[in-house]
Protein backbone atom coordinates (compact mmCIF):
# COMPACT_ATOMS: atom_id res chain seq x y z
CA UNK A 1 0.00 0.00 0.00
CA UNK A 2 2.47 2.17 1.47
CA UNK A 3 5.20 1.19 -1.20
CA UNK A 4 3.63 3.17 -4.34
CA UNK A 5 4.21 5.97 -2.51
CA UNK A 6 7.36 6.02 -1.21
CA UNK A 7 8.38 4.66 -4.21
CA UNK A 8 7.02 7.93 -6.18
CA UNK A 9 8.76 9.98 -3.14
CA UNK A 10 12.21 8.23 -3.93
CA UNK A 11 11.90 9.12 -7.85
CA UNK A 12 11.26 12.85 -6.64
CA UNK A 13 14.33 12.54 -4.20
CA UNK A 14 16.55 11.00 -7.59
CA UNK A 15 15.10 13.34 -9.50
CA UNK A 16 16.16 16.68 -7.78
CA UNK A 17 19.76 15.29 -8.03
CA UNK A 18 19.39 15.79 -11.75
CA UNK A 19 18.31 19.49 -11.77
CA UNK A 20 22.03 20.80 -10.94
CA UNK A 21 21.66 24.22 -11.86
CA UNK A 22 18.34 24.32 -9.35
CA UNK A 23 20.76 22.81 -6.54
CA UNK A 24 23.93 25.47 -7.18
CA UNK A 25 21.47 28.09 -7.56
CA UNK A 26 18.99 27.58 -4.65
CA UNK A 27 22.17 27.76 -2.47
CA UNK A 28 23.47 31.17 -3.10
CA UNK A 29 19.72 32.28 -3.05
CA UNK A 30 19.17 31.08 0.47
CA UNK A 31 22.93 32.32 1.68
CA UNK A 32 21.81 35.75 -0.08
CA UNK A 33 17.56 35.60 1.75
CA UNK A 34 20.15 34.99 5.01
CA UNK A 35 22.37 37.57 5.01
CA UNK A 36 19.99 40.61 3.52
CA UNK A 37 17.77 39.34 6.66
CA UNK A 38 19.94 39.38 9.12
CA UNK A 39 21.36 42.73 8.17
CA UNK A 40 18.04 44.45 7.94
CA UNK A 41 17.20 42.89 11.56
CA UNK A 42 20.08 44.04 12.67
CA UNK A 43 19.48 47.83 11.95
CA UNK A 44 16.01 47.53 12.87
CA UNK A 45 17.22 46.45 16.42
CA UNK A 46 20.16 49.28 16.06
CA UNK A 47 21.43 49.79 19.72
CA UNK A 48 18.56 48.02 21.24
CA UNK A 49 19.77 44.46 22.91
CA UNK A 50 16.08 43.39 23.06
CA UNK A 51 12.58 43.86 21.46
CA UNK A 52 9.37 41.69 22.38
CA UNK A 53 11.60 39.56 24.53
CA UNK A 54 13.55 38.58 21.47
CA UNK A 55 17.20 39.47 21.99
CA UNK A 56 19.48 40.10 18.87
CA UNK A 57 21.18 36.82 18.97
CA UNK A 58 17.45 34.97 18.94
CA UNK A 59 16.57 37.06 16.23
CA UNK A 60 19.89 36.07 14.29
CA UNK A 61 19.05 32.60 14.60
CA UNK A 62 15.17 32.73 13.85
CA UNK A 63 16.19 33.94 10.66
CA UNK A 64 18.78 31.29 9.66
CA UNK A 65 16.28 28.69 10.90
CA UNK A 66 13.19 30.14 9.34
CA UNK A 67 15.16 29.96 6.06
CA UNK A 68 16.65 26.59 6.45
CA UNK A 69 13.22 25.53 7.48
CA UNK A 70 11.93 27.07 4.27
CA UNK A 71 14.07 24.89 2.23
CA UNK A 72 12.41 21.98 3.63
CA UNK A 73 8.52 22.36 3.35
CA UNK A 74 8.44 24.83 0.21
CA UNK A 75 7.60 23.25 -2.72
CA UNK A 76 5.99 24.08 -6.02
CA UNK A 77 2.98 21.52 -6.14
CA UNK A 78 0.27 24.27 -7.03
CA UNK A 79 2.18 25.06 -9.97
CA UNK A 80 2.44 21.24 -10.88
CA UNK A 81 -0.90 20.28 -10.19
CA UNK A 82 -2.41 23.61 -11.86
CA UNK A 83 0.07 23.00 -14.86
CA UNK A 84 -1.28 18.95 -14.63
CA UNK A 85 -4.82 20.44 -14.60
CA UNK A 86 -4.48 22.89 -17.49
CA UNK A 87 -2.58 20.37 -20.19
CA UNK A 88 -5.09 17.50 -19.54
CA UNK A 89 -2.48 15.22 -18.05
CA UNK A 90 -4.36 14.96 -14.77
CA UNK A 91 -6.96 12.41 -16.33
CA UNK A 92 -4.15 10.41 -17.22
CA UNK A 93 -3.24 10.37 -13.39
CA UNK A 94 -6.73 9.97 -12.59
CA UNK A 95 -6.61 6.63 -13.75
CA UNK A 96 -3.31 5.11 -12.24
CA UNK A 97 -3.79 2.63 -8.97
CA UNK A 98 -2.87 5.48 -6.43
CA UNK A 99 -4.27 8.84 -4.49
CA UNK A 100 -3.59 11.28 -7.26
CA UNK A 101 -3.31 13.97 -4.28
CA UNK A 102 -1.20 11.85 -2.01
CA UNK A 103 1.14 10.85 -4.81
CA UNK A 104 1.75 14.80 -4.69
CA UNK A 105 2.28 15.19 -1.17
CA UNK A 106 4.28 12.49 -1.13
CA UNK A 107 6.75 13.89 -4.33
CA UNK A 108 6.82 16.76 -2.33
CA UNK A 109 8.46 15.02 0.64
CA UNK A 110 10.95 13.63 -1.20
CA UNK A 111 12.01 17.34 -2.75
CA UNK A 112 11.83 18.38 0.62
CA UNK A 113 14.11 15.35 2.10
CA UNK A 114 16.68 15.81 -0.60
CA UNK A 115 16.70 20.00 0.19
CA UNK A 116 17.09 19.20 3.95
CA UNK A 117 19.66 16.89 3.35
CA UNK A 118 21.78 18.14 1.23
CA UNK A 119 20.96 21.91 1.65
CA UNK A 120 19.53 22.54 4.53
CA UNK A 121 22.41 20.53 6.86
CA UNK A 122 25.44 22.01 5.32
CA UNK A 123 23.86 25.25 5.31
CA UNK A 124 23.26 25.42 8.91
CA UNK A 125 26.53 24.52 9.27
CA UNK A 126 28.04 26.96 7.46
CA UNK A 127 25.45 29.93 8.87
CA UNK A 128 26.42 28.98 12.18
CA UNK A 129 30.18 29.45 11.79
CA UNK A 130 29.72 33.31 9.60
CA UNK A 131 26.91 34.67 12.00
CA UNK A 132 26.40 34.95 15.54
CA UNK A 133 23.38 32.82 16.15
CA UNK A 134 22.61 30.36 18.98
CA UNK A 135 21.33 26.89 18.84
CA UNK A 136 20.63 24.72 21.45
CA UNK A 137 23.00 21.50 22.79
CA UNK A 138 19.58 20.09 23.99
CA UNK A 139 18.91 17.04 21.88
CA UNK A 140 14.83 16.92 23.42
CA UNK A 141 14.33 20.46 21.39
CA UNK A 142 15.37 19.51 18.37
CA UNK A 143 12.97 16.33 18.84
CA UNK A 144 10.21 18.97 19.04
CA UNK A 145 11.56 21.07 16.23
CA UNK A 146 11.55 18.12 13.56
CA UNK A 147 7.93 17.06 14.63
CA UNK A 148 6.73 20.58 14.31
CA UNK A 149 8.77 21.18 11.42
CA UNK A 150 7.11 17.97 9.81
CA UNK A 151 3.68 19.60 10.55
CA UNK A 152 4.79 22.76 8.91
CA UNK A 153 4.96 20.67 5.63
CA UNK A 154 2.13 19.15 5.67
CA UNK A 155 0.35 22.16 6.42
CA UNK A 156 1.79 24.14 3.64
CA UNK A 157 1.59 21.02 1.25
CA UNK A 158 -2.28 20.89 1.99
CA UNK A 159 -2.53 24.97 1.45
CA UNK A 160 -0.39 24.41 -1.87
CA UNK A 161 -2.58 21.56 -2.79
CA UNK A 162 -5.40 23.68 -2.28
CA UNK A 163 -4.17 26.35 -4.32
CA UNK A 164 -3.48 23.85 -7.21
CA UNK A 165 -7.02 22.83 -7.58
CA UNK A 166 -8.51 25.72 -7.82
CA UNK A 167 -6.89 25.59 -11.49
CA UNK A 168 -10.69 23.78 -11.74
CA UNK A 169 -12.34 27.03 -11.16
CA UNK A 170 -10.14 29.72 -12.89
CA UNK A 171 -8.84 28.86 -15.79
CA UNK A 172 -5.96 30.60 -15.33
CA UNK A 173 -4.43 30.72 -11.47
CA UNK A 174 -0.75 31.75 -11.88
CA UNK A 175 -1.04 35.07 -10.30
CA UNK A 176 -3.31 33.46 -7.39
CA UNK A 177 -0.45 30.93 -6.85
CA UNK A 178 2.24 33.43 -6.62
CA UNK A 179 0.41 36.09 -4.41
CA UNK A 180 -0.20 33.25 -1.92
CA UNK A 181 3.47 32.90 -1.69
CA UNK A 182 3.86 35.97 -0.86
CA UNK A 183 1.06 35.82 1.52
CA UNK A 184 2.83 32.14 3.10
CA UNK A 185 5.62 34.42 3.60
CA UNK A 186 4.52 36.93 5.38
CA UNK A 187 2.12 35.47 7.60
CA UNK A 188 3.67 32.20 8.54
CA UNK A 189 6.26 34.58 10.22
CA UNK A 190 9.12 33.73 7.65
CA UNK A 191 10.09 37.45 7.15
CA UNK A 192 8.53 38.86 11.04
CA UNK A 193 8.09 36.70 13.36
CA UNK A 194 4.11 36.80 14.87
CA UNK A 195 5.39 38.38 18.02
CA UNK A 196 6.33 41.02 16.15
CA UNK A 197 2.78 41.93 14.42
CA UNK A 198 0.54 44.64 16.31
CA UNK A 199 -1.58 43.64 18.75
CA UNK A 200 -5.00 43.18 16.26
CA UNK A 201 -3.01 41.21 14.54
CA UNK A 202 -1.24 38.68 16.66
CA UNK A 203 -4.96 37.87 17.28
CA UNK A 204 -6.27 37.37 14.05
CA UNK A 205 -3.00 35.36 12.72
CA UNK A 206 -3.16 32.96 15.73
CA UNK A 207 -6.31 31.63 14.27
CA UNK A 208 -5.13 31.42 11.04
CA UNK A 209 -3.72 28.12 9.97
CA UNK A 210 -0.16 29.86 8.36
CA UNK A 211 1.63 30.30 11.91
CA UNK A 212 2.39 26.36 11.67
CA UNK A 213 4.53 26.74 8.86
CA UNK A 214 7.38 28.83 9.94
CA UNK A 215 6.90 30.78 13.25
CA UNK A 216 5.81 27.50 15.20
CA UNK A 217 8.70 25.42 14.09
CA UNK A 218 11.32 28.13 13.71
CA UNK A 219 10.62 29.93 17.68
CA UNK A 220 10.79 26.23 19.08
CA UNK A 221 15.00 25.95 18.39
CA UNK A 222 15.57 29.56 18.04
CA UNK A 223 13.74 30.66 21.69
CA UNK A 224 14.18 28.29 23.69
CA UNK A 225 10.19 27.80 24.68
CA UNK A 226 8.89 25.82 27.85
CA UNK A 227 7.41 22.41 27.41
CA UNK A 228 3.76 22.94 27.67
CA UNK A 229 4.21 25.97 24.98
CA UNK A 230 5.75 23.37 22.82
CA UNK A 231 2.83 21.26 23.22
CA UNK A 232 0.17 23.75 22.63
CA UNK A 233 2.01 24.51 19.56
CA UNK A 234 2.07 21.45 18.11
CA UNK A 235 -1.82 20.86 19.11
CA UNK A 236 -2.48 23.58 17.23
CA UNK A 237 -0.46 22.39 14.03
CA UNK A 238 -2.22 19.22 14.54
CA UNK A 239 -5.37 20.42 14.28
CA UNK A 240 -4.61 22.72 11.28
CA UNK A 241 -3.15 20.07 9.20
CA UNK A 242 -6.89 18.23 10.17
CA UNK A 243 -9.44 20.75 9.16
CA UNK A 244 -7.31 21.34 6.19
CA UNK A 245 -7.70 18.18 4.96
CA UNK A 246 -12.21 19.13 4.84
CA UNK A 247 -11.76 21.62 1.86
CA UNK A 248 -9.01 19.86 0.09
CA UNK A 249 -11.79 16.79 -0.01
CA UNK A 250 -14.95 19.03 -0.94
CA UNK A 251 -12.77 20.74 -3.55
CA UNK A 252 -11.47 17.25 -4.96
CA UNK A 253 -15.03 15.60 -5.14
CA UNK A 254 -16.82 18.55 -6.98
CA UNK A 255 -13.36 19.68 -9.32
CA UNK A 256 -13.50 15.50 -10.59
CA UNK A 257 -17.34 16.30 -11.06
CA UNK A 258 -16.47 19.24 -13.75
CA UNK A 259 -13.68 18.01 -15.02
CA UNK A 260 -13.02 19.71 -18.33
CA UNK A 261 -9.73 19.51 -19.70
CA UNK A 262 -8.91 22.36 -22.21
CA UNK A 263 -7.14 20.98 -25.49
CA UNK A 264 -5.74 17.19 -26.19
CA UNK B 1 7.49 51.27 -38.31
CA UNK B 2 6.51 47.72 -38.61
CA UNK B 3 7.88 47.40 -34.69
CA UNK B 4 5.00 50.30 -33.41
CA UNK B 5 2.20 48.64 -35.60
CA UNK B 6 3.27 45.24 -34.37
CA UNK B 7 2.58 46.51 -31.12
CA UNK B 8 -0.52 47.85 -31.63
CA UNK B 9 -1.58 44.62 -33.16
CA UNK B 10 -0.60 42.51 -30.32
CA UNK B 11 -2.06 45.36 -27.68
CA UNK B 12 -5.91 44.87 -29.70
CA UNK B 13 -5.43 41.12 -29.74
CA UNK B 14 -4.28 40.95 -25.77
CA UNK B 15 -7.37 43.36 -25.01
CA UNK B 16 -9.59 40.63 -26.79
CA UNK B 17 -8.60 37.84 -25.09
CA UNK B 18 -8.69 39.45 -21.37
CA UNK B 19 -12.31 40.00 -22.30
CA UNK B 20 -12.99 37.02 -23.09
CA UNK B 21 -11.59 36.04 -19.77
CA UNK B 22 -12.43 38.46 -17.42
CA UNK B 23 -12.19 36.93 -14.22
CA UNK B 24 -8.56 36.16 -15.27
CA UNK B 25 -8.11 40.21 -15.24
CA UNK B 26 -9.81 41.07 -12.38
CA UNK B 27 -7.87 38.10 -10.31
CA UNK B 28 -4.72 39.81 -11.56
CA UNK B 29 -5.41 42.90 -10.70
CA UNK B 30 -6.40 41.58 -7.05
CA UNK B 31 -2.85 39.54 -6.29
CA UNK B 32 -1.20 42.55 -7.76
CA UNK B 33 -2.53 44.42 -5.40
CA UNK B 34 -1.95 42.30 -2.57
CA UNK B 35 1.18 41.71 -3.53
CA UNK B 36 2.04 45.63 -3.13
CA UNK B 37 0.43 46.20 0.34
CA UNK B 38 2.27 42.48 1.72
CA UNK B 39 5.41 44.53 0.77
CA UNK B 40 3.90 47.43 2.88
CA UNK B 41 2.97 46.09 5.68
CA UNK B 42 6.21 44.26 6.42
CA UNK B 43 8.12 47.83 5.99
CA UNK B 44 5.20 49.61 8.29
CA UNK B 45 5.54 46.27 10.96
CA UNK B 46 9.05 46.81 11.20
CA UNK B 47 8.79 50.99 12.03
CA UNK B 48 6.79 49.90 15.05
CA UNK B 49 9.50 48.89 16.94
CA UNK B 50 12.21 50.97 15.74
CA UNK B 51 12.45 54.79 14.60
CA UNK B 52 15.37 54.65 12.16
CA UNK B 53 16.55 51.82 9.95
CA UNK B 54 20.22 52.73 10.18
CA UNK B 55 20.02 56.44 9.33
CA UNK B 56 16.45 56.04 7.78
CA UNK B 57 13.01 57.53 8.97
CA UNK B 58 9.78 55.39 8.10
CA UNK B 59 8.95 57.42 5.41
CA UNK B 60 11.92 57.64 3.76
CA UNK B 61 11.93 53.65 3.33
CA UNK B 62 8.41 53.94 2.61
CA UNK B 63 9.40 56.09 -0.54
CA UNK B 64 12.05 54.00 -1.67
CA UNK B 65 9.55 51.40 -1.57
CA UNK B 66 6.98 53.59 -3.65
CA UNK B 67 9.46 54.28 -6.47
CA UNK B 68 10.61 50.61 -6.72
CA UNK B 69 6.82 49.94 -7.40
CA UNK B 70 7.76 51.87 -10.96
CA UNK B 71 10.27 50.58 -12.41
CA UNK B 72 9.40 46.68 -10.97
CA UNK B 73 5.70 47.25 -13.01
CA UNK B 74 6.86 48.38 -16.24
CA UNK B 75 8.89 44.94 -16.08
CA UNK B 76 6.36 42.56 -14.82
CA UNK B 77 3.83 44.18 -17.71
CA UNK B 78 6.62 43.27 -21.04
CA UNK B 79 8.70 40.56 -19.33
CA UNK B 80 6.10 38.01 -18.24
CA UNK B 81 8.15 35.11 -18.86
CA UNK B 82 7.84 32.74 -16.07
CA UNK B 83 5.97 30.09 -17.98
CA UNK B 84 8.64 30.23 -20.76
CA UNK B 85 9.97 27.28 -20.32
CA UNK B 86 6.59 25.17 -20.25
CA UNK B 87 5.15 26.64 -22.87
CA UNK B 88 7.67 27.68 -25.10
CA UNK B 89 10.40 25.02 -24.92
CA UNK B 90 8.47 22.15 -24.23
CA UNK B 91 5.13 22.53 -25.87
CA UNK B 92 7.12 23.42 -28.89
CA UNK B 93 5.44 26.93 -29.39
CA UNK B 94 8.96 28.47 -29.90
CA UNK B 95 9.06 26.40 -33.04
CA UNK B 96 6.24 28.92 -34.02
CA UNK B 97 7.66 31.83 -33.39
CA UNK B 98 10.96 31.38 -35.26
CA UNK B 99 9.37 30.47 -38.35
CA UNK B 100 8.32 34.39 -38.26
CA UNK B 101 10.11 37.58 -39.51
CA UNK B 102 10.44 39.10 -36.18
CA UNK B 103 12.69 39.18 -33.34
CA UNK B 104 11.60 35.90 -31.32
CA UNK B 105 12.15 37.87 -27.89
CA UNK B 106 9.70 40.79 -29.59
CA UNK B 107 7.52 38.27 -30.23
CA UNK B 108 7.47 36.32 -26.65
CA UNK B 109 7.38 39.61 -24.68
CA UNK B 110 4.42 40.47 -26.82
CA UNK B 111 2.60 37.26 -26.63
CA UNK B 112 3.22 37.38 -22.88
CA UNK B 113 2.87 40.85 -21.82
CA UNK B 114 0.48 41.60 -18.91
CA UNK B 115 -0.13 45.30 -19.40
CA UNK B 116 -2.68 45.52 -16.70
CA UNK B 117 0.40 44.76 -14.23
CA UNK B 118 1.24 48.68 -15.23
CA UNK B 119 -1.06 49.50 -12.20
CA UNK B 120 1.37 49.52 -9.94
CA UNK B 121 2.98 52.05 -11.07
CA UNK B 122 0.23 54.37 -9.95
CA UNK B 123 0.18 52.46 -6.63
CA UNK B 124 4.23 53.15 -6.56
CA UNK B 125 3.50 57.00 -7.61
CA UNK B 126 0.96 57.08 -5.40
CA UNK B 127 3.06 55.90 -2.05
CA UNK B 128 5.78 58.12 -3.15
CA UNK B 129 3.18 61.01 -2.93
CA UNK B 130 2.04 60.23 0.18
CA UNK B 131 5.48 60.08 1.66
CA UNK B 132 6.76 63.03 -0.08
CA UNK B 133 3.85 65.10 1.16
CA UNK B 134 4.69 63.51 4.72
CA UNK B 135 8.78 64.94 4.48
CA UNK B 136 7.51 67.77 2.62
CA UNK B 137 10.16 66.94 0.04
CA UNK B 138 10.55 69.87 -2.72
CA UNK B 139 11.74 68.61 -6.21
CA UNK B 140 13.68 70.21 -8.87
CA UNK B 141 12.54 70.35 -12.27
CA UNK B 142 14.73 68.60 -13.65
CA UNK B 143 13.61 65.49 -11.09
CA UNK B 144 10.79 64.12 -12.91
CA UNK B 145 12.42 63.83 -16.28
CA UNK B 146 15.44 61.91 -14.40
CA UNK B 147 12.78 59.80 -12.70
CA UNK B 148 11.54 58.51 -16.16
CA UNK B 149 15.22 57.90 -17.08
CA UNK B 150 15.42 56.00 -14.14
CA UNK B 151 12.25 53.94 -14.20
CA UNK B 152 13.08 52.82 -16.81
CA UNK B 153 16.42 52.03 -16.47
CA UNK B 154 15.61 49.99 -13.84
CA UNK B 155 12.87 48.44 -15.41
CA UNK B 156 15.75 46.99 -18.41
CA UNK B 157 18.03 45.57 -15.59
CA UNK B 158 15.03 43.40 -14.23
CA UNK B 159 14.08 42.97 -18.21
CA UNK B 160 17.94 41.97 -19.02
CA UNK B 161 18.82 39.69 -15.88
CA UNK B 162 15.42 37.57 -16.48
CA UNK B 163 15.95 37.57 -19.90
CA UNK B 164 19.09 35.77 -19.41
CA UNK B 165 18.00 33.36 -16.99
CA UNK B 166 15.01 32.73 -19.06
CA UNK B 167 17.64 31.81 -21.83
CA UNK B 168 18.99 29.34 -19.63
CA UNK B 169 15.81 27.07 -20.84
CA UNK B 170 17.51 27.60 -24.70
CA UNK B 171 20.61 26.03 -23.72
CA UNK B 172 19.65 22.92 -21.53
CA UNK B 173 15.65 21.71 -21.94
CA UNK B 174 15.56 20.72 -18.17
CA UNK B 175 13.32 22.76 -15.87
CA UNK B 176 14.77 25.69 -13.53
CA UNK B 177 13.01 27.02 -10.90
CA UNK B 178 15.61 30.16 -10.70
CA UNK B 179 13.06 32.80 -11.84
CA UNK B 180 10.31 32.42 -8.83
CA UNK B 181 13.32 33.07 -6.55
CA UNK B 182 14.77 35.48 -7.98
CA UNK B 183 11.46 37.45 -7.20
CA UNK B 184 12.51 37.04 -3.88
CA UNK B 185 16.04 38.60 -3.89
CA UNK B 186 15.05 41.30 -6.28
CA UNK B 187 13.15 43.37 -3.70
CA UNK B 188 16.51 43.51 -1.67
CA UNK B 189 17.49 46.70 -3.57
CA UNK B 190 14.30 48.92 -2.22
CA UNK B 191 16.05 48.64 1.58
CA UNK B 192 18.74 51.33 2.23
CA UNK B 193 21.69 49.51 0.95
CA UNK B 194 23.93 50.97 3.39
CA UNK B 195 22.30 48.32 6.31
CA UNK B 196 24.22 45.43 4.35
CA UNK B 197 27.58 44.53 4.73
CA UNK B 198 30.48 44.88 1.92
CA UNK B 199 29.73 41.58 0.41
CA UNK B 200 25.64 41.89 -0.16
CA UNK B 201 26.37 45.82 -0.89
CA UNK B 202 28.55 44.35 -3.76
CA UNK B 203 26.11 41.55 -5.37
CA UNK B 204 23.62 44.20 -5.05
CA UNK B 205 25.13 46.68 -7.06
CA UNK B 206 27.19 44.75 -9.19
CA UNK B 207 26.29 40.77 -9.59
CA UNK B 208 22.79 41.35 -9.12
CA UNK B 209 22.16 44.82 -9.50
CA UNK B 210 18.72 45.23 -7.81
CA UNK B 211 20.22 48.23 -5.75
CA UNK B 212 19.67 50.39 -9.14
CA UNK B 213 16.24 49.08 -9.36
CA UNK B 214 15.30 50.72 -6.15
CA UNK B 215 17.68 52.30 -3.56
CA UNK B 216 20.12 54.00 -5.85
CA UNK B 217 17.99 56.55 -7.85
CA UNK B 218 15.53 56.79 -4.35
CA UNK B 219 18.20 58.12 -2.73
CA UNK B 220 19.07 60.57 -5.10
CA UNK B 221 15.39 61.76 -5.51
CA UNK B 222 15.56 62.12 -1.77
CA UNK B 223 18.54 64.80 -1.88
CA UNK B 224 20.56 62.14 -0.53
CA UNK B 225 23.99 62.99 -2.40
CA UNK B 226 26.00 60.01 -0.89
CA UNK B 227 24.87 57.73 -3.80
CA UNK B 228 25.12 60.43 -6.54
CA UNK B 229 27.16 58.25 -8.90
CA UNK B 230 25.53 55.42 -8.55
CA UNK B 231 22.06 57.38 -9.14
CA UNK B 232 23.44 58.30 -12.53
CA UNK B 233 24.42 55.22 -13.79
CA UNK B 234 21.27 53.75 -13.49
CA UNK B 235 20.32 54.24 -17.22
CA UNK B 236 23.96 52.96 -17.95
CA UNK B 237 23.35 49.91 -15.96
CA UNK B 238 20.00 49.42 -17.71
CA UNK B 239 21.29 49.61 -21.26
CA UNK B 240 24.30 47.21 -20.37
CA UNK B 241 21.96 44.64 -18.67
CA UNK B 242 19.81 45.03 -21.31
CA UNK B 243 21.87 44.53 -24.04
CA UNK B 244 23.42 41.20 -22.27
CA UNK B 245 20.34 39.43 -22.34
CA UNK B 246 19.92 40.32 -25.61
CA UNK B 247 23.10 38.74 -26.17
CA UNK B 248 22.98 35.89 -24.39
CA UNK B 249 18.96 35.23 -26.01
CA UNK B 250 20.26 35.41 -29.52
CA UNK B 251 23.03 33.04 -28.65
CA UNK B 252 20.52 30.50 -26.65
CA UNK B 253 18.41 30.95 -30.00
CA UNK B 254 21.11 30.08 -32.21
CA UNK B 255 21.74 27.16 -30.03
CA UNK B 256 18.53 26.20 -29.78
CA UNK B 257 17.71 22.10 -31.18
CA UNK B 258 13.83 21.86 -29.68
CA UNK B 259 12.47 19.43 -27.47
CA UNK B 260 11.51 16.90 -29.41
CA UNK B 261 7.87 16.15 -30.73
Amino acid sequence: MLEKYVELMRLRFLMMLAYRVNYYSGIIIYSLNIGVYYFLWMAIYGDQTSINGTTAVQMATYVAVAWMSRAFYFNNLDREIAQEIRDGTVAVQLIRPYSYLLGKGFQGLGEGIFRLLLFSVPGMIIVSLVFPIHLPSDMSQWGWFAISLFLGFIINTQLNVLTGLMAFFILNNMGMIRAKRVIIDLLSGLVIPITFFPEWAKNILVYLPFQGISYVPSSILAKGISLTEVISFLEVQLIWTVLLWVPIRLLWLSARRRLVVQGG
Amino acid sequence: MTTSKLFIDYFMQYVKTRLQYRSDFFVQMVTDIMFQTVNLVFILVVFNHTTHLSSWSREEVIFIYGYFLVPFSIFAAFFNLWEFNERYIIKGELDRVLTRPVHSLFQVMMETMTPESLSGALTGMAVMGWASWEMDLQFHWYDPLLFLLFALGGAAIYGGLYIMLTSISLFSDSKTDIQPIMYNVGNYGRYPIDIYNKVIQIVLTWLMPFAFVGFYPASFLLHDDRWLTFAMLTPVMGFLWFALGIMVWNLGIKNYRGAGS
